[in-house]
């Protein structure tokens, strides 16, 4: 197990290493290192400082050298606009966009899971043909579209809900969230419910296929033929078979959901990194852009291995593999 | 099973998809979609970027308003004056045009270097699926959005974008029927003497492999055309010159709040309903060539 | 005395491709303490005869007609709720593969249990107690360490042992057992067989041993009948019927197996293929490969006694022991 764990790490220092080579690649060897990391208004003399400075007279493996270390280091450059470093700027909206893929990650399990069992078991009633059309309708739906709805219907007709910004925050172990008081948990309701219906349409059908393949395997007609009650055989044997893969899914798709979270922090004005990012493009803030790129494959990297780590320990067959009787 | 009685594959999946009624209905409307966009310039009542049919006295008509001279804008028109279905019609041309073209050249590529890999084996194989995995592992919308961010912005680039986001996809798959067949090719080996020639490939992996790569390869197709509504809305996508359905919506996005929600929403539900007939119609393709739901 | 009667038992599919009689007109009976063998190839009908007793087909197949007599009660009158009850508790089954019939994910101890205390009332102490003794009666050595096990850390053989167990847990008065060590090896499949035959005469249990192998019944069986096409072609006891088998098929699959072969000679095989469910001709469903059949085999055969305790479908019977050799 230890072993394991020791080589899924060392798996993920090298697809580190590998995306910060051809992150690097696409900044200093293929884009124009200078238009990228210095500020294109700079005048002539302050181009030959800055480029100086940076190295980008040196030679390509030296140069390289240089940005590893400073990455490590969290120095990624500064942001052109706002000039402060651009990973600080990233960290300080991280909390933001954490927040509101959590809240979506949330609902997207609560609701999807049991609507997926409950369509896999019976997949010829009518209930479950309506959630199989629902849930081609929520990933078929472009998300900035049912953003646009949302905000059509709830804000605008209804009045119901703030269309856009964070409100207020309270403060949680050092960061701001929003969940904690009612002003900001109705600003975060629909951009969570937004950035969750994709995931929760992916985790039904998800969960009705697995439970599908589940409910044909003999040891379901095994646990009938024990005079176990449905109850028993969908709540704990299927589901603790297909919530191997399920949570695997869920694990990887987190990461997706904070690339997500790019539209709906756009439509709905959150504050998060996913924005940050958008802004960036539109006035070409090249350093943070990069610093995102990276802060974000770390991120992934990280998650990946964090979700083999937690496949290992759920699926006895894995975990126990050397311990054979 | 006595062989007189093997139905041709090809009509069989057709009897079995035709047993959804939804999945009909999405095929019938997708044709019906790809008739209108095709043939956009014959069936729109106004070509909206002709710059010189246009008055600005007609912008922001509701649906049912008529122009100055005489013509109804079925869905109202925008804050130029274009004609919405026309201007539907156009986007939808754009939207599809984009999305198909980037799929099928994905889908040759992906193709193409998953056949590679299968035959290669060794550490070209691993190479290149270790970048298939690395690139599947994220997601496709930030990929697009660095690759425009570096390259600019253009027709040309979405399709570069669409086509990076899809075409690990096509690979993988390919080299996953390719290792079930290369299993089986060492006991064909055994008895013939003729080496894996790409020929063999060709005869046993491309049957195999076409299924699954056309339920992929229509699913794809409205992921591309979805992303690159995205792209466009953020405005990061299609250039004004040829607006597809995601710039049409981004432009109408500002006249929501005052109201005039038709300029947004009905590109908003050709777009819904040009997805939802491909997905629909992929879905029960899904179904039908699984082979492990087969009863 | 009587337990398990089975009359005229009747299961077909509903396919797209056809109707399939799966079952076709089936009855035997089964006394306390006693194991009736029920053989024949794969395909034969024996597997879903089971299943019609347990009440576990699944569509597109159902059961047509017939009764079910268990201890005098027509299962077949029973709905879901009241089979349920009754399935692991006086009426269990024993699958052929207990790899894929014990759930993967869930411990040895677990899957007990539940099987117990799904019928009555146990407290978890009083159901590990039981589940241990029941263990240690089907020969599992270390028995506390097999409960805490997973399926895949036990060999073939102590899977199904655990199978075995599961089904005699709440002393049963039917065990229908369905190939259950056709997936073992030879000494292990003896073990098993010795063992079950012992508990069965100990605990009055009655048994339905299923199986395509004439040798295994041979030492196990006190009654056999042989199943062909859905339809039971010859019955009786053991000894009377392998000896002096009446029907060409049951002659035909004694002649078959390799001991009886003189060494160097061509094995004996019965010519031609079982026939396909689907396209079942009319009349006696053995015709094609018979070399008795003529003309008025026909019309399928009804069930005679040529003696008390046996029963043939067959015009042409064997009456010559001659014809065996």
């Amino acid at each position: 197990m230890l072993v394991f764990i020791i080589r899924r790490m060392l798996q993920s220092i090298v697809a580190l290493l590998v995306m910060s080579v051809l992150i690097f690649v696409g900044v200093f060897v293929i884009g124009n290192p200078i238009d990228i990391l210095i500020n294109p208004q700079a005048d002539q003399a302050e181009i030959a400082r800055a480029t100086a400075a940076l190295g980008l007279d040196q030679p390509m493996w030296i140069q390289y050298w240089d940005f590893l270390r400073h990455a490590l280091t969290g120095d990624l450059g500064r942001s052109f606009s706002q000039n402060v470093p651009a990973v600080q700027l990233i960290l300080e909206r991280m909390p933001a966009t954490v927040e509101l893929a959590l809240c979506a990650m949330l609902m997207a399990i609560l609701l999807g899971i049991p609507l997926g069992l409950v369509a896999g078991m019976k997949p010829d009633a009518w209930y479950s043909k309506t959630i199989m059309a629902g849930s081609i309708l929520g990933f078929s739906l472009p998300t900035f579209w049912v953003g646009l709805m949302l905000i059509m219907v709830f804000s605008v007709f209804l009045g119901w809900l703030p269309s856009t910004g964070r409100g207020h925050t309270t403060l949680l172990f050092g960061v701001q969230v929003s969940f904690l008081n009612w002003d900001g948990l109705t600003h975060l309701m629909m951009p969570a419910l937004n950035l969750a219906l994709f995931k929760l349409s992916l985790l039904i059908r998800l969960t009705r296929a697995a439970t599908r393949e589940a409910m044909l395997q003999d040891y379901v007609k095994f646990a009938r033929a024990k005079g176990l009650p449905m109850r028993r055989i969908v709540g704990v044997h299927v589901l603790k078979n297909i919530l191997i893969p399920i949570v695997t899914v869920i694990g990887l798709e987190f990461g997706s959901l904070i690339a997500f979270a790019i539209v709906t922090e756009t439509i709905f004005a959150w504050p998060g990194m996913g924005k940050l990012l958008i802004d960036s493009i539109n006035v070409l803030d090249r350093p943070v852009i990069v610093a995102y790129v990276l802060i974000i494959v770390c991120l992934f990297v990280v998650i990946n291995l964090v979700v083999d780590l937690m496949y290992s320990l759920l699926d006895p067959r894995v975990r126990l593999a050397g311990a054979r009787a | 099973m006595s062989s007189a009685d093997v139905e041709s594959p090809f009509k069989r999946v057709a009897a079995d998809f035709a047993e959804s009624r939804l999945a009909l209905v999405g095929l019938a409307t997708l044709i019906l979609i790809l008739i209108v966009a095709v043939g956009a310039p014959w069936v729109s009542p106004q070509n909206p970027y002709n710059l010189a049919t246009l008055d600005i006295m007609d912008s922001k008509l509701p649906p049912g308003g008529h122009s100055l001279d005489g013509m109804t804008f079925w869905l109202g028109s925008d804050d130029q004056g274009r004609d919405m279905l026309s201007a539907i019609f156009y986007g939808l041309r754009v939207s599809l045009g984009v999305g198909i073209l980037a799929t099928v050249i994905a889908l040759a590529i992906g193709l193409a270097v998953g056949l590679v890999a299968a035959w290669s084996g060794g550490w070209v194989e691993v190479v290149i699926m270790r970048l298939v995995d690395l690139q599947l592992s994220f997601p496709s919308i930030l990929i697009a959005l660095v690759l425009l961010a570096s390259l600019g912005q253009g027709v040309d680039k979405i399709v570069i974008a669409l086509i990076t986001v899809q075409w690990a996809y096509y690979a993988r798959t390919v080299r996953g029927v390719a290792l079930v067949e290369r299993n089986k090719e060492y006991i064909e080996a055994a008895t013939c003497l003729a080496l894996s020639t790409p020929r063999i490939l060709f005869h046993h992996l491309l049957p195999n492999v076409m299924p699954p790569l056309i339920v992929i390869a229509t699913v794809q197709v409205a992921h591309a055309i979805a992303l690159e509504a995205t792209l466009s809305f953020l405005g990061l996508g299609m250039p004004i010159t040829s607006p597809s359905l995601g710039l049409l919506i981004a432009n109408g996005f500002t006249h929501l709040m005052s109201g005039k929600y038709w300029i947004s929403l009905y590109p908003g539900l050709a777009l819904l309903i040009t997805i939802v007939s491909i997905n629909l119609v992929g879905d029960q393709l899904r179904d039908v060539l699984n082979p492990r739901l087969q009863k | 005395m009587t337990v398990l009667v089975v009359e005229n038992l009747k299961t077909s599919f509903f396919t797209k491709a056809g109707v399939v009689k799966a079952v076709d007109n089936v009855s035997f009976s089964v006394g306390a303490g006693k194991v009736l063998g029920l053989v024949g190839e794969s395909g034969s009908g024996k597997t879903v005869t089971a299943f019609s007793i347990m009440g576990l087909v699944d569509p597109p197949g159902r059961i047509v007609g017939g009764r079910v007599l268990l201890e005098g009660h027509n299962l077949l009158d029973c709905d879901d709720e009241a089979m349920r009850r009754l399935r692991g508790d006086r009426i269990a089954m024993i699958f052929q593969d207990p790899m894929m019939t014990l759930n993967p994910v869930l411990r040895i101890d677990t899957q007990m249990k539940e099987t117990l205390r799904a019928h009555r009332a146990v407290s978890r102490e009083k159901a590990h107690d039981l589940s241990r003794n029941a263990l240690g009666r089907v020969g599992i050595s270390s028995p506390d360490e097999r409960l805490k096990a997973y399926p895949h850390q036990l060999s073939g053989g102590m899977r199904q042992r655990v199978a075995i167990a599961i089904a005699l847990l709440n002393n049963p008065r039917v065990i229908i057992a369905d190939e259950p060590t056709t997936a073992l090896d030879v000494t292990i499949q003896a073990q098993i067989i010795f063992e079950v035959q012992k508990l069965a005469r100990e605990t009055g249990t009655a048994m339905v041993w299923i199986t395509h192998d004439l040798s295994v019944i041979a030492g196990l069986a006190d009654n056999v009948c042989v199943m062909y096409a859905g339809r039971i072609v010859e019955s009786g006891p053991t000894a009377d019927l392998l000896d002096h088998p009446m029907h060409p098929y049951t002659a035909g699959l004694i002649a078959s197996i390799p001991s009886r072969n003189p060494r160097g000679k061509p094995l004996a095989q019965i010519p031609g293929m079982t026939p396909s469910l689907l396209r079942l001709k009319p009349g006696c469903a053995f015709r094609d490969r018979c070399a008795r059949a003529d003309a008025a085999c026909g019309v399928a055969p009804d069930i005679t006694h040529p003696t008390t305790a046996r029963t043939l479908r067959c015009f042409h019977p064997i009456t010559a022991t001659a014809e065996t050799q």
